[in-house]
């Protein structure tokens, strides 16, 4: 896969790093020299000079053969109008946008970018689960589905404990597909017992997420 | 504004451009908003200017609702930067149903791209190099044009200088 990545800064950076150490086709493009000259100390040329805004520099960074165009600046302005330009002028059939305002997701999604990722909103939506309830956790969404994956914590104190896991009667859109004991995934059966410190990763339809977690919380 | 006959305008960026735009506007008695991220910035439209002046990040949806962007009838960007200017009025279109949105820009390319995207974009580079071009090269192409800055100078100094 070719992926040119616009923006090198941490997110940048680490993506880049890691990308390439998966083998695939790695372009960073970083606007400003001083830090263009940090990352291609450490990266080589797999890092490029440039504003990934400019169409001539997009023509010479490959942006007509990239698989996806990732941009990752601090300025969601500039993020918008690398993927529409990337869409518009080389036809990139994936473009991934990182979003620092969460507000700007929609109306990103409804600009036709094909995914954006808004770090404020994981953040925000992790603080918001614990401050809910202690112990389930996001760790994936099916985006089509409606569904998550989510891991939940079996505490000293949960209901659950020492119960089969044929005994819960679980919300219709709801499925316990794994239990990870002593930092072993095993696959559940009728008879598995939970223990204190399991944690059970289950796939869920957001609607009833919390009918879910009712089960396994304290005080239930 | 009872004189403003309902005619709402919106503009972003409080520079060289925007300030005469909303002092020539506001005189022309539409109601005239202006947005800018400095407060420094509204000493351009000097004392009388009747308008609003709202200081906030132009890009932030709560900050162009509290401009009325979405009971406006024209939403302008003229911020120094193109991308901004771009995605301002994307936002104002799609989140706000701005009817008629004007984005200024440098990059002629990208100005452009976004023209064949529906938003009416003016780049002031390609204006400025091609009647500067038209002055060296004695085209009457532009002869009109150059009448018409003349007057809109002398309007300058008379409505706002």
């Amino acid at each position: 896969m070719y992926v040119i990545v616009v923006g090198g800064g941490k997110i940048g950076y680490f993506l880049s790093k890691r990308l390439v150490q998966e083998d695939h086709e790695v372009l960073l493009l970083e606007k400003d020299r001083r830090r263009y000259s940090t990352l291609a100390e450490e990266l080589g040329d797999v890092v490029a000079q440039g504003d990934g805004c400019e169409v001539r520099m997009m023509a010479e960074a490959g942006f007509a053969r990239a698989d996806v165009v990732v941009a990752v600046t601090g300025d969601d302005e500039d993020n918008l109008v690398i993927c529409q330009m990337a869409k518009k002028k080389f036809q990139a059939p994936r473009t991934v946008a990182r979003v620092n305002d969460p507000s700007n997701l929609a109306v990103f999604q409804k600009l036709g970018i094909d995914t954006t990722v808004s770090s404020t909103q994981i953040i925000f939506n992790l603080l918001e689960q614990q401050i809910e309830q202690g112990e389930i956790i996001p760790i994936g969404a099916l985006k089509n589905g409606n569904l998550e994956i989510v891991m939940i914590g079996v505490s000293e104190k949960s209901p659950v404990l020492g119960e089969l896991i044929k005994s819960l009667v679980l919300p219709g859109n709801a499925m316990i597909i794994s239990v990870v004991r002593n930092d072993n995934a095993i696959l559940p059966q009728a008879d598995t017992r939970f223990e204190a410190e399991d944690s059970v990763i289950a796939i869920v339809a957001a609607d009833v997420e919390s009918d879910l977690r009712s089960i396994f919380s304290e005080g239930h | 504004m009872a004189d403003s006959n309902g005619r709402r305008v919106v503009i972003l960026g409080c520079g060289r451009v925007g300030s005469t735009l909303a002092r020539q506007l506001a005189v022309d008695g539409y109601a005239v908003t202006v947005i800018d991220s400095t407060a420094d910035s509204f000493r351009r439209l000097g004392g009388k200017f009747k308008g609003t002046k709202i200081v906030g990040n132009g890009l932030d949806q709560d900050t162009m609702r509290k401009a009325g962007v979405e009971h406006s009838n024209v939403f302008i960007a003229v911020t120094q930067g193109d991308n901004t200017n771009i995605m301002a009025v994307q936002i104002a279109r799609e989140v706000f149903g701005a009817k008629r949105v004007v984005a200024r820009l440098y990059d002629p390319i990208r100005s452009q791209a976004y023209r064949e995207m529906g938003i009416v974009t003016l780049c002031t580079t390609t204006l400025a190099a091609g009647l500067i071009r038209s002055t060296v090269t004695e085209s009457s192409e532009c002869d009109g044009l150059r009448e018409k800055l003349e007057s809109w100078d002398m309007d300058y100094l008379e409505q706002v200088g």
